[in-house]
């Protein structure tokens, strides 16, 4: 829903938009973790994929931890490949 | 010596004490190569995210290992061997965790399902606010 949201503020108002903070960044930030399917999920789609940090405004850097995190989690059955 | 983690996924058929003998066997691989076991946990049998050879349940164990690449390497050769693991993961880490893992957590905090919306509301309030302000400015002017 934010997603969809941000989507359409970027196409409306091109120059009013604060850059969002990465999420992973900063003090009190929840740690990357293949294990923590539930936080690993709300960087996903619905059909499973893993969502453009232009989206979610994960850093560059985190980008990449994430990435693993849900490709482990994915090895390991824990996530879905696909959705169908 | 290095830290490693290891997860495997063991069969649905075979019962809980047949996978801890299993995991007993495992451990001992390591133990006699003079590496140490730091963590052990048991996940239960989990429902798999999809079918792998057949089975749709799987019983987790997570082991914590501090050892050296020779042990691990035989390791990894006796449980690719096993035909009661289908998969396994080993990564290298930097430190063992403090306390349990976050799947032993989940597991003692569903009914109150607390720690998920303390994250939520926790960092994502300022921006989510605003943007939900912008939102509502651009329909107005709809």
């Amino acid at each position: 829903m934010t997603q969809l949201e941000i989507k359409r503020e970027a196409v409306r108002k091109p120059f009013n938009r604060r850059r969002k903070a990465c999420p992973f960044s900063g003090p009190n930030a929840p740690k990357i973790d293949y294990k923590d399917t539930k936080l690993l999920a709300r960087y996903t789609s619905e059909r499973g994929k893993i969502v453009p940090s232009r989206i979610s405004a994960v850093s560059a850097k985190k980008q990449r931890e994430l990435a693993t995190a849900i490709k482990r989690s994915r090895f390991l059955a824990l996530m879905p490949y696909v959705i169908a | 010596m290095r830290l490693y983690e290891s997860v495997l996924i063991a069969r649905q058929d075979i019962t809980t004490a047949q996978v801890e003998t299993m995991a007993d066997e495992f451990a001992e691989i390591i133990t006699s190569a003079g590496g140490s076991i730091r963590k052990r946990e048991y996940w239960g049998l989990r429902a798999l995210a999809y079918r792998i050879k057949k089975n749709r349940k799987g019983h987790y164990v997570m082991f914590n290992l501090e050892t050296g690449p020779e042990a691990l390497k035989e390791y990894e050769r006796i449980m690719g061997l096993n035909e009661d693991i289908l998969r396994f993961l080993n990564i290298r880490i930097e430190e063992v965790e403090e306390g349990p893992s976050i799947m032993m957590q989940v597991r003692t905090e569903r009914p109150t399902r607390g720690g998920r919306d303390d994250r939520d509301s926790g960092d994502q309030n300022p921006g989510k606010a605003e943007s939900n302000d912008s939102v509502a400015a651009e329909k107005s002017e709809d």
